[in-house]
């Protein structure tokens, strides 16, 4: 068995920073200039006034490694906050797929039927094509792209996970 | 003049002048001209003309190691800016507070490919603490305040402030550096009292403790260095020091082991090997300190004081981490090992220091000085003797052997005194941050103890040190060989030298004439004394050339890939224990 120390964990990490020119770049460089691998990062402002972005990042490591990535997020001086969602407590994470798949006749319906199944919603559709928009959890999602592959996937086009904690409590007021 | 519009060159002039800004090392060039041109209509702030911009930039972290300030650091584009690149990431390893200000192109050019234009936040963002370019004059003042907060406070690192020339030349408004509290960066100063109270119960308790301590210490300032000799002394404990440490607790003292790491002392690494609790008080645990992880220290529990919350449990993990500035912390740890009445267990000690005095008597450190050619080691020891008795004296190295030797063998009873590059290991360090350092003390000697190989990386700064009559002294342990690369060499490749030898050298008493100053050769143990005295008495600058033994090597030595008990004494060592497959890959 492996000790826990050595264990390897998937993480998803809010942070909170100035939306400021080079600041993704700070963040990406550190993943990359410390050999930490990204398995999904999104950014968007979060607020207009205040000029704040959240950055979603899924990393993974042994604890030891997860917690030197959120000691080295937090020194870059425009991040304000730092949070491992998958440690303080529980949250929700959701991401979205565009997904084309081209075809006709049986493989056509059938792509139909299980994106009925999955709750996607048909964006776009010619007679030998669909885009499909599906929401859920990462799992959900790869379930569905593995389903459409022999029916004629062409594109997929991912957000990356957003993710947020459950509760009344922000990010903001959260202690670090 | 609140309100008054101001030139970019010259908010950032007062901009500087209100941070206390009275020197600044540079170069110039097209794309700030007009910073060069507002800084000659002021009196303020005294510009030192370097020969290169990587020597300003050690320049100013001989300055800022020497004072405690930030130094200030002010180069062209393109170039300019690429030059300070290797002093930008040396300030960054050793946690030196700089602000440099690189000219850029003007904004409408940037990402064109223009004359000297190259991407200067984006080469400098891991090299720097910070980074920051000014697209408008308006933000000028507050990035300059900001950048010397960020610089300084915290574990304090290097930042740049990217200055497109039609920004410096835009009309904008001024702001004074008014106290404010930064909106996201705020470093953690105060430690936690439960921890500091389970650390002092910890050490309290401890049978074989040790202090292990850093340059964290120095850079917390002068009162760190004096809580930590309080603490250390009324504890009884054994205390070691890293290279970057040194003068943080004073040589002299018998609780004292000598530097700890690769090159560190038998006692100080055996007691680091063997201790039950350690305490480390700013360091980092780098790899020159603990040799193979799975072997270090095995059987300690261990406490950590660090501002940097990254530096905990990066390499090693810990007991009890302590987030905090050392002084801060210090100075709580000592009211509680006060109030709560500590009494460590008297007879343990005795034993910890019995054995502890018992790796001592191997006198680790020995060499012998006998025949007609001067050990290096020797050389150090006479400039100790020769100067240790002087109110003033600053020693700067460069990298190698020699920097080791400098490091085994001169006793710094102060801290701010020793100025080396330690992480980054950067060959031509040391005479331009003795420029620096002589920049801030004017009347101190300054000493670069030098290699032959290294002083030719930044030989240029000799110049610069004609221009402004400093009287530095160049002290060059001349073994006629990258001594570093050639042990490396003889332990790793067979003794194959390959290009390690030094061909072709300049005479150097030539070269220091050629620049105006005093140059000294020596090459007999006997005459050491007698060209030590001389060189203290020039009050010019002088190149001291002190030819040694070409071969000899650095001991101890842990060799990569080992422990701290594995360590070698001698060649005997060396011979009887070759390295490690895994330890031939490591640096
Ligand atoms: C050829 C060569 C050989 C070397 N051999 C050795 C050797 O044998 N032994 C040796 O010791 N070194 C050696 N070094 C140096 C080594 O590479 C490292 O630079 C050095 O060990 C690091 O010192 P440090 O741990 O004190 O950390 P520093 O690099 O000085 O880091 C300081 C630490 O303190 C923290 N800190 C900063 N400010 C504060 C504050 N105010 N309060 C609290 N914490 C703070 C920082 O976050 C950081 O973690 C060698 C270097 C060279 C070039
Ligand atoms: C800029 C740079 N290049 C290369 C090295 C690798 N290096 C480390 S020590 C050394 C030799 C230094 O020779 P010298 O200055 O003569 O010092 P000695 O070891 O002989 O005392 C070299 C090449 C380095 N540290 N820095
Ligand atoms: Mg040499």
């Amino acid at each position: 068995m492996t000790p826990v120390e050595e264990t390897i964990n998937s993480h998803t990490i809010a942070v909170l920073v100035d939306n400021e020119p080079g600041v993704l770049a700070r963040v990406i460089g550190l993943f990359a200039g410390r050999g930490y691998n990204i398995e999904s990062l999104t950014v968007a402002e979060v607020s207009q006034d205040e000029k704040l972005s959240r950055i979603t990042i899924v990393t993974s490591g042994t604890p030891m490694i997860v917690a030197q990535i959120k000691a080295q997020l937090g020194r870059l001086v425009p991040v304000h906050k730092v949070s491992d969602l998958t440690l303080d407590g529980p949250s929700v994470e959701r991401e979205l797929a565009l997904v084309k798949v081209a075809g006709t006749g049986e493989k056509r319906v059938e792509s139909l039927r299980i994106a009925d199944i999955f709750r996607a919603r048909v964006l776009d559709s010619t007679n030998e094509s669909f885009v499909f928009e599906i929401i859920g959890d990462t799992g959900k999602l790869n379930a569905f792209v593995d389903l459409m592959k022999p029916l004629g996937l062409v594109d997929v086009s991912r957000t990356g996970v957003v993710a947020i904690a459950r509760g009344a409590g922000s990010l903001e007021d959260q202690k670090n | 003049m609140a309100n008054d519009l101001m030139m970019g060159s010259h908010i950032l002039m007062t901009a500087l002048k209100d941070q206390g800004v009275t020197e600044i090392f540079g170069y110039p060039g097209g794309a700030v001209l007009p910073l060069y041109d507002a800084m000659h209509e002021q009196n303020a702030i005294r510009h030192i003309l370097v020969r290169q911009e990587g020597g300003a930039v050690h320049a100013a972290e001989g300055y800022a190691r020497s004072t405690g300030k930030v130094g200030v650091v002010l180069v062209t584009s393109g170039p300019g800016a690429t030059n300070a690149v290797t002093g930008l990431t040396d300030a960054m390893m050793d946690s030196i507070p700089l602000v440099c200000i690189t000219g850029q192109v003007p904004t409408h050019l940037i990402g064109n490919d223009a004359f000297q234009e190259c991407d200067t936040t984006g080469i400098t963002r891991p090299c720097t603490k910070h980074n920051y370019l000014v697209k408008d004059v308006n933000d000028l003042a507050r990035v300059v305040h900001e950048a010397f907060y960020v610089a300084s406070t915290g574990r304090p690192g290097p930042v740049v402030i990217d200055l497109p020339k039609d920004v410096a030349m835009g009309l904008g408004l001024y702001s004074t550096p008014d106290k404010f509290k930064h909106k996201s960066y705020n470093p953690q100063i105060k430690g936690d009292a439960k921890a500091i109270k389970q650390a002092v119960a910890l050490l309290a308790g401890a049978k074989k403790p040790i202090f292990y301590c850093g340059g964290g210490v120095i850079n917390s300032g002068p009162k760190a260095s004096a809580l930590l000799t309080q603490l250390v002394r009324s504890t009884g404990y054994p205390c070691t020091l890293t290279l970057m440490g040194l003068g943080a607790y004073p040589a002299s003292d018998p609780q004292f082991l000598g530097m700890l790491g690769m090159h560190g002392t038998y006692e100080a690494n055996l007691a680091m090997h063997d201790c039950d609790v350690m305490i480390c008080v700013g360091a980092r645990f780098d790899d020159r300190i603990t040799g193979v992880i799975s072997k270090f220290s095995p059987n300690s529990k261990k406490i950590h004081i660090d501002i940097d919350p990254s530096s905990i449990n990066k390499n090693v993990r810990v007991d009890i981490p302590i987030i905090g500035d050392v002084a801060n912390v210090l100075e709580d740890m000592l009211k509680v090992w006060k109030s709560s009445q500590a009494k460590p267990d008297q007879k343990a000690l005795k034993a910890w220091w019995k054995q502890i005095d018992e790796w001592r008597a191997k006198d680790c450190l020995k060499f012998v000085q006998k025949g007609k050619i001067i050990k290096p080691q020797y050389a150090i020891q006479r400039l100790y003797e020769a100067t240790k008795n002087l109110d003033d004296v600053y020693i700067t190295t460069e990298v190698g052997q020699h920097q080791m030797w400098a490091a085994q063998f001169y006793g710094f009873e102060k801290p701010n005194h020793w100025m080396t590059s330690g992480g980054l290991g950067t060959m031509g360090y040391g005479l331009p941050a003795a420029v620096g350092t002589q920049i801030a003390h004017p009347d101190a000697l300054v000493i670069d103890i030098a290699g032959e190989a290294s002083i030719l990386m930044n030989i240029q700064e000799m110049s610069t040190i004609a221009q402004y009559h400093l009287p530095v002294k160049v002290f060059i342990i001349n073994n006629r060989y990258m001594g570093m690369v050639r042990q490396w060499q003889e332990l790793l490749h067979g003794g194959r030298y390959a290009e390690s030898y030094m061909e072709s050298l300049p005479d150097f008493k030539m070269l220091a004439e050629s620049f105006g100053g005093v140059g000294m050769v020596c090459d007999k143990p006997e005459d050491l004394d007698g060209m030590i005295d001389e060189m203290l008495k020039t009050d010019k600058s002088v190149i001291a050339d002190v030819r040694v033994e070409q071969l000899e090597s650095c001991y101890p030595m842990i060799p990569s890939g080992a422990a701290h008990n594995e360590m070698l004494l001698g060649p005997k060592d060396e011979a009887d224990r070759p390295i490690s497959e895994e330890g031939m890959v490591l640096v």
